[in-house]
């Protein structure tokens, strides 16, 4: 598939947006559940601002991408059997929550709803914290199902492509808590930046998993089947189109492979090791170095995506292999 | 439905002209602008289906390269650089009428006028015979002459638009050499239907596409060696005995016994009876054979005489003789299925293979029509048979040096097996079959050729004998194209492809006044395509271009524009009337003659103006005498006035339209006038069709049927029969002549040895001239074109639908080629031959004879012209095969040069080039070579069109910068 | 349930490009229209077209089969295209099973043309709309056109009449029929698409010819045996008796 760029946009940002309302959510919900140490984090409403840009950004890029973005509203109809159309309903929601959540935080609002067993009192923030963190999983999904759902593009058609996308987003998102962590609330930094950490190798081996086994992908369509001739030499010769067409375009890229290599290379070193090597010196709680890790990360998050679209084969290609 | 009216929009009958097929076509016409182009159901060519280029009419109509204005090169202005200003149709006609009335009360031959692949001989022929210039042809020299003649010249009618292969009985059907032809919609449709029906399709070409990807079989053949194959079939079915000997017999000079004796002076002619020495334009009927009942000689066609085709005999003269099909088997006994397995790269085995498939479905499917019929000689047949073979070929045979040869063979081939004019063979279609040869003869001497008068003579005809050449004392030539000169003596389409360089060369004299009609002899239509393009613009001592004055009459901006002093602009097909004349080539079926008309369906353009009209105007100002009334005033208005008005002879009752003659339209072929007749023609599908009885539906060589029923519709001046000529005694007249054994004109002592070699009366293999003259070792590979289906030569790169399918073209070759010579697909290279070089690219392909590469003909364009920018594909990636093949040849013995062309017919010899190929330089530039300085837009051309175009309902919205088509 | 389908012959498309061109021709002035061109006279023109002609090698010189493959929307019964689309423009009609797109509510998102396998859909790039074969059906139920015209443009231009148009679920058609009779096949099956269109294969002809076909008692060359011989110069009785 040739990349898109909306699309590589659109899902790293979100990703991150995602990763960093759960790394601050998820921090409050341990305090609250006294396995972290009970406490105030300031930068809470920072994390759900800072989710919110994302998640705005996200949504711009993926307007980029349509064709039509004035009719925008139309692709929420179609929950039934489209993911997009899931995710289209699952982004706004995800946001409304985080907003809320948000809201409420920087208002102050500390209305209890109910109190934990522990005596921690759990205040509306974070009930509707809850249903965020529900949202964003959901999320999660609902954008993975996108790519996942096509089964024909193997490559993607997968649960490691969903497993992916959340631990990625968890990733990006928690090395960018750590970076805030280390400036507001020092105190969580070292839940944060170790669970960054953990995210970022589990990521990565999950990465490592699905290249390995898109490796070894052999997809059922073949030149043979395209054309339904059985024939162990076929050939293309032209494809009824010298100027190019949508479907060379859309779907053909034209990087050589040293290109696809190095980004697959830069990816997981970038997107993986790098922020891990970085965060795992960073005891100090230092902001910059935590701030390099995530640009380095998200830099290789960027070049993942890339490499995701470039890695599967559409069985469409197979009809646009040359002109005469 | 002619004219259906819906609403504001109309549904309008004409004839489609993206290509000389001449379909049917319903045009639907909204508030006066082209919204859809569909085939026409009812019309009897394509009935109702329609090709790629017939459906993107409307990008032709509305593109963006129309000329729209009368054009003068600025006063001082290099031509070639394309500088033009507009000036008024009466400008125009002033200048070019005072010009050409010099010129034809001087020496009428200074003007020459070449049309390139139009459908207006027609008119064209008439107006240079009028004017009388014999230097006149249209594109069948450079086209398929070689097809033409090749065939008239032994069996009386033609391949091409004259007759084709009957594919509804047919059960074994040959190709040859064949991409897309003129009957395009129609080919498709039969070979459908003849596979459909369970039919065997063979394709013998070195390239497998269009038609041959379908075929059962195909043979890769090696190109120019098909006249090795052939003879090598014909010796097998000769050896097998799997010839039609009964249809021989009767139908084919094969038993007429040949005088043997190589002293005598008629050595190789005909054993002829005093009797019946009239002269005419048909062979007397007083040849000899020798009956196998009585064993002795007797008259021709003696009643219960049963001929010998074999043996030899003497007659009681002690004259010894054959009969001519002895000759044919001793001539083709060499021709060895081994010995052509060697020239052709198809096995013996093959070859033999496909000798016996053809001889015995001919044998023994035969098929027999309950159709009775009467022969020439009064002999009643009870039914029609036919034996279920056939053929088609074009210009993979045609256009070779040896085609004329090739082409007998194929003829001959076709005879053996008993399938000329019979069903599921080879079938006429009127004005065919005509006597061998057909009565039309070219001017005689430059007698013929005198100011202020008509020629003398047809500006083209078909020689019978040396005394049919047009000729002047010396035996040299009168037509500036060395036409029926000695040196291609049955020249029968002229040679207009040499046409440029012998006038820049004053050889045989140099002209004042060059008109070019719908040719693009500044690219495709020209070989040595660059060097041509030079002699445009060369000039003389005196400052004056070596070609004065050059008209051309286009309807696009084509390279040759750039070239010209005056441009007329023509109006497209849907803007003008046309006629497709039985005095030319109409689209008659086998059932029958037929001719059709184009009616315009919107208004021309700009000030475009018919060619016609102009040809009218012009003639009407020069006062040519068929162009006035006796009177001296005028006599047509206008084109369409002259087809209805016009007669062959004053009161012959032919005119251009065969269909609604008689005063009110009741008479069909011949008749009187009618003033209605283009209405009746609109009102019927813009076709005329004559179904004749079933029964002169065949055999119509020797059809007395049909051969009085021609004769009574003045098709033909006489009824006897027409036999096929498996021998040519008309090429052993000239043969003897070249020997000095003939009296009569006698070739020039240069051209003794050329014509005596060539002029054989049996089919022989040579190897083509180009490859006898250059080193075989240094040019290995030959190199062919071939027609893309949904390009027409250059016209379609203007068209915004067609030139996505072909935007530019490759070098197509066997990845073997890629091997040995260092290069991958896709590569730059160089292509070479003897006389120059391109770069292209190349692509690699296992549907091509290892030996053969071969490229989409015209897909490559000058930069700019064509409203392209000049960045477009066909400039920039696309190449032009005809700068390599150069348009002489040497003539090997120091007498100067020849065309490269057929020695006998001067068809123009595109596929005999050789080339070697490399691989281009990394450092060279990604681009074709050569290139050509861009070719300026001119005055009356619409601008360029912007970054999107669209069309819709009529309405043709092209925007700038992402700006979308239209709402 | 009626599926209307183009069962196409590959034993007769000579790659004309016939189909292409009259169905832009016919589908720019029509629903589907306009069909936007872009670079009309520039490099690498390109534009929008529902119907291509490829063409394949299959094997090698000499046995070489050259294969035209005109390719334009399959009408799946099973389309993944359409239940990705997010908005519903993208739709298979329960009536004709043809698959369309309704360009009032495509948000030009281009998911669908990922979801199509076999690559058949063509976004418009001027109009940005998702675009694709009709299988016409602006004509061919129209009421104002004479029956046999009511069949899709590129059906009725095809000069090798290679394209059939029908109801392959109804067993009487001639689409069912030539699917029966001539092995009609689906593109990449593995899929489960379920394409409605179908090819024909390649069907080869060969004639047999038998040793003893050449031998025939008629043979025309036992004709032209003279059965006369030169006398001989031997010495023969003739030169020695004196009956
Ligand atoms: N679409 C389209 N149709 C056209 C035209 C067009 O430009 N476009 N042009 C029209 C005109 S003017 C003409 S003259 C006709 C010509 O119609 P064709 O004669 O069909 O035209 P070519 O493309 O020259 O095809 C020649 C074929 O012969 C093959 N060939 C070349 N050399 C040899 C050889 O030595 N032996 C054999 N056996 N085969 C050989 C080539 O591979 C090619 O397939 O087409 C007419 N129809
Ligand atoms: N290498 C190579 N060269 C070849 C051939 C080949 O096979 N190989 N084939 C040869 C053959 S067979 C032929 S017939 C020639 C064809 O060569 P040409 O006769 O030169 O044919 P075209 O390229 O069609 O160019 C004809 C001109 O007619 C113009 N034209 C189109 N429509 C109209 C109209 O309605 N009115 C007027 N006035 N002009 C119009 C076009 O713009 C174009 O400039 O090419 C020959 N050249
Ligand atoms: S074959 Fe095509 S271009 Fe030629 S006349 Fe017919 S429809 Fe027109
Ligand atoms: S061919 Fe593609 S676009 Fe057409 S129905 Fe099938 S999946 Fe959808
Ligand atoms: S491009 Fe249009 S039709 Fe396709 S999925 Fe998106 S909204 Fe649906
Ligand atoms: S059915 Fe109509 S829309 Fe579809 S390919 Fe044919 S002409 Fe085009
Ligand atoms: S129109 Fe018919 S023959 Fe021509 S390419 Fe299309 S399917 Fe093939
Ligand atoms: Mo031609």
């Amino acid at each position: 598939m040739k990349p898109a760029i909306s699309v590589i946009l659109l899902t790293t940002l979100i990703g991150v947006a995602q990763g960093l309302f759960l790394a601050y959510y998820s921090a409050e919900l341990l305090s609250l559940l006294m396995i972290l140490p009970n406490q105030v984090l300031v930068g809470s409403s920072w994390a759900g601002i800072i989710s919110l840009i994302l998640l705005v950004g996200g949504l711009i890029a993926s307007f980029f991408h349509l064709g039509h973005p004035e009719r925008a509203w139309r692709s929420a109809t179609m929950w039934r059997t489209s993911w997009l159309s899931r995710e289209v309903i699952a982004l706004p929601i995800t946001m409304g929550f985080i907003f809320i959540y948000t809201a409420l935080k920087l208002t102050g609002n500390q209305q209890v709803i109910f109190s934990l067993g522990n005596g921690n009192q759990l205040d509306l923030a974070a009930v509707v914290g809850f249903f965020a963190m529900v949202s964003v999983f959901v999320l999660f999904i609902c954008t993975a199902m996108i790519y996942t759902c096509l089964k024909f593009l193997q490559e993607w058609h997968s649960p490691l492509t969903v497993l992916n996308f959340v631990l990625m987003g968890c990733a990006s998102g928690f090395v960018m808590a750590s970076a805030m962590a280390a400036y507001f609330d020092p105190q969580v930094f070292g839940y944060i930046s170790s669970a960054a950490i953990v995210l970022s190798v589990a990521a990565l081996i999950s990465r490592y998993a699905s290249l390995i086994r898109n490796k070894n992908l052999r997809s059922p369509s073949t030149l043979q089947t395209a054309i339904g001739i059985h024939h162990p030499n076929i050939r293309q010769i032209a494809q009824g189109a010298m100027g190019g067409s949508y479907n060379t375009r859309a779907f053909i890229h034209t990087y050589g492979p040293s290109v696809v290599q190095f980004a697959r290379r830069f990816f997981l070193i970038a997107g993986f090791i790098v922020p891990v090597l970085l965060l795992a010196i960073s005891n100090e709680a230092s902001v910059v170095i935590c701030a390099l890790a995530f640009l380095i990360q998200y830099a290789g998050l960027l070049a993942e995506r890339w490499y995701f679209f470039i890695e599967a084969k559409h069985p469409q290609n197979l009809y646009y292999q040359m002109i005469s | 439905m002619t004219v259906t009216t819906i609403e504001k929009s109309q549904i309008k009958s004409t004839t489609c002209y993206m290509c000389a097929c001449r379909c049917g076509i319903n045009v639907t016409v909204e508030d006066g602008e082209v919204r859809y182009i569909e085939g026409n159901p009812k019309h009897p060519i394509n009935k109702g289906v329609i090709c790629a280029k017939g459906s993107s009419g409307i990008m032709k109509q509305y593109s963006p390269a129309r000329i729209t204005k009368p054009l003068r090169r600025i006063p001082g202005a290099e031509r070639g650089t394309s500088e033009f200003e507009e000036i008024s149709w009466e400008e125009a006609f002033d200048t070019i009428s005072k010009r050409l009335e010099y010129i034809r009360e001087t020496d009428p031959k200074q003007f020459a006028l070449f049309t390139g692949r139009d459908q207006m001989q027609a008119l064209t022929g008439l107006f240079a015979k009028q004017f009388g210039t014999p230097n006149y042809a249209a594109h069948g020299g450079f086209c398929s002459v070689n097809m033409a003649a090749g065939l008239i010249y032994t069996i009386g009618g033609s391949f091409w638009e004259f007759g084709g292969p009957d594919l509804e009985r047919s059960k074994l059907f040959i190709m040859i050499g064949t991409a897309e032809d003129h009957h395009s919609n129609p080919m498709k449709a039969e070979l459908a239907q003849f596979k459909r029906n369970g039919g065997k399709f063979i394709a013998i070409n070195p390239v497998r596409t269009g038609y041959a990807a379908i075929a059962d079989e195909w043979v890769p053949i090696k190109p120019g060696t098909d006249g090795a194959l052939l003879l090598a079939i014909n010796h097998e079915i000769i050896k097998q005995g799997l010839f039609d000997r009964d249809f021989l017999s009767k139908y084919s000079n094969s038993p007429d016994l040949v005088n043997v004796d190589e002293d005598s002076d008629t050595f190789g002619m005909f054993i002829r009876s005093e009797l019946d020495e009239e002269k005419k334009c048909v062979e007397p009927e007083n040849k000899i054979w020798w009956d196998r009942h009585t064993d002795q000689a007797v008259s021709s066609h003696t009643q219960g005489a049963d001929p010998r085709l074999m043996g030899e005999f003497e007659l009681e003269d002690g004259t010894k003789v054959k009969p001519s099909f002895q000759l044919l088997k001793e001539r083709v006994e060499k021709y060895t299925p081994e010995w052509a397995a060697e020239i052709t790269g198809i096995s013996a085995d093959t070859i033999r293979r496909l000798a016996h498939e053809m001889g015995i479905v001919a044998r023994d499917e035969t098929i027999e029509l309950p159709i009775p019929w009467t022969d020439a000689w009064g002999n009643e047949h009870e039914s029609t048979t036919g034996n279920p073979v056939s053929f088609h070929a074009m210009r993979g045979l045609a256009a070779h040096s040896n085609g004329f040869q090739t082409i007998r063979s194929l003829g001959i081939l076709m005879s053996l097996l008993g399938t000329i004019d019979r069903p599921g063979g080879f079938r006429h279609k009127a004005p065919f079959p005509r006597p061998i040869p057909p009565c039309a003869k070219p001017p005689k001497s430059p007698e013929d050729v005198q100011p202020g008068s008509p020629l003398e003579g047809m500006p083209l005809g078909f020689p019978a004998s040396p005394e049919d050449l047009f000729v002047d004392d010396e035996g040299g030539p009168v037509r500036l194209d060395k036409g029926f000169s000695w040196e291609y003596p049955l020249s029968v389409h002229g040679l207009m492809h040499n046409a440029i360089t012998n006038a820049w060369r004053g050889d045989p004299y140099p002209i004042d006044t060059l008109m070019l009609f719908m040719a693009n002899m500044a690219w495709n239509s020209s070989m040595n395509t660059s060097r041509v393009r030079e002699m445009l613009t060369d000039k003389r001592e005196d400052g004056e271009y070596k070609i004065p004055f050059l008209i051309v009459c286009d309807a696009f901006h084509s390279e040759t524009i750039a070239f010209a002093d005056i441009v007329l602009p023509d109006t497209t097909y849907l803007e003008r009337h046309d006629a497709m004349s039985m005095l030319d080539r109409p689209i008659s079926e086998f059932q029958g003659p037929a001719d059709s008309v184009r009616v315009p369906v919107v208004p021309p353009k700009g000030e475009c103006r018919p060619f016609q009209d102009v040809i009218v105007e012009l003639g009407s100002r020069l006062k040519l005498p068929r162009f006035m009334n006796l009177d001296g005033t005028r006599k047509f208005k206008d084109y369409k006035d002259l087809v209805i008005n016009y007669e062959t002879e004053l009161g012959s009752g032919i005119g251009f339209l065969a269909g609604w003659r008689g005063k009110n339209g009741e008479k069909s072929l011949r008749g009187e006038p009618n003033p209605n007749q283009w209405e009746m023609y609109a009102k019927n599908n813009c076709v005329f069709q004559y179904e004749l009885p079933k029964s002169y539906q065949y055999m119509r060589n020797w059809n007395r049927g049909y051969l009085h029923w021609a004769q009574d519709h003045s098709m033909i001046r006489h009824t006897d029969p027409i036999n096929i000529h498996v021998y040519s005694e008309l090429l052993q007249k000239f043969r003897l002549a070249a020997e000095g054994k003939r009296k009569g004109r006698q070739p020039p002592e240069h051209l003794r040895e050329r014509v005596r070699l060539h002029f054989d009366p049996l089919p022989f293999y040579s190897e083509p001239l180009e490859t006898q003259t250059i080193d075989k070792g240094l040019y290995p590979l030959n190199a062919i074109t071939q027609r893309p289906m949904a390009m027409y030569h250059s016209w379609d790169s203007q068209n915004a639908w067609l030139r996505q399918i072909h935007a530019h073209n490759y070098l197509y070759m066997s990845p073997s080629v890629g091997a040995e010579n260092g290069f991958d697909d896709g590569d730059w290279i160089w292509a070479e031959s003897a006389h120059g070089k391109v770069r292209c690219m190349c692509r690699f392909s296992e549907s091509v004879e290892p030996g053969t590469v071969w490229t989409w003909n015209a897909i490559g364009k000058a930069s700019g012209s064509w409203s392209l920018d000049d960045k477009a594909n066909e400039s920039k990636k696309g190449f032009l095969l005809n700068h390599l093949i150069s348009e002489e040849i040497s003539s090997g013995k120091g007498q100067g040069v020849y065309s490269n062309s057929d020695p006998i017919t001067g068809q123009a010899a595109w596929y005999d080039l050789r080339v070697r190929v490399y691989k281009a330089g990394d450092d060279e530039p990604k681009e074709t070579s050569p290139q050509f300085d861009t070719m300026k837009r001119v005055p009356g051309m619409e601008p360029a069109r912007g970054l999107w175009q669209s069309f819709a309902k009529g309405l043709l919205n092209s925007g700038s910068k992402n700006k979308s088509g239209q709402e | 349930m009626t599926q209307l389908a183009l069962v196409i012959d590959l034993n007769t498309c000579v790659g004309c490009h016939a189909c292409v061109t009259s169905c832009k021709e016919w589908n720019t002035s029509g629903e589907a229209g306009p069909m936007a061109d872009k670079n009309p006279y520039g490099a690498d023109p390109t534009g929008n077209f529902f119907n291509r002609v490829q063409t394949f090698e299959v094997g090698v010189f000499p046995q070489t089969e050259t294969i035209h493959f005109p390719k334009s929307c399959l009408h799946c019964e099973e389309p993944p295209c359409v239940p990705v689309c997010p908005t519903g423009a993208s739709y298979k009609r329960p009536e004709d099973g043809i698959v369309l797109v309704d360009y009032d509510k495509c948000i030009g998102c281009e998911y669908c043309a990922w979801a199509c396998p076999y690559g058949a859909r063509e976004f418009d790039e001027s109009k940005k709309v998702m675009k694709k074969c009709t299988l016409c059906v602006d004509r061919i139920y129209d009421e104002e056109l004479p029956k046999s015209l009511r069949k899709p443009a590129c059906v009725l231009a095809c000069p090798a009449s290679a394209r059939i148009f029908g109801d392959i679920h109804d067993p009487e058609s001639e689409a069912s029929i030539a699917i029966n009779l001539s092995n009609g096949y689906q593109l990449m099956p593995e899929w489960g698409t379920q394409a409605a269109n179908h090819y024909l294969p390649r069907r080869k002809v060969d004639i047999k010819v038998h040793e003893e076909d050449l031998m025939r008692s008629s043979n025309p060359l036992d004709k032209e045996d003279r059965g006369q011989r030169e006398p001989t110069t031997r010495v023969t009785l003739d030169d020695s008796t004196s009956w």
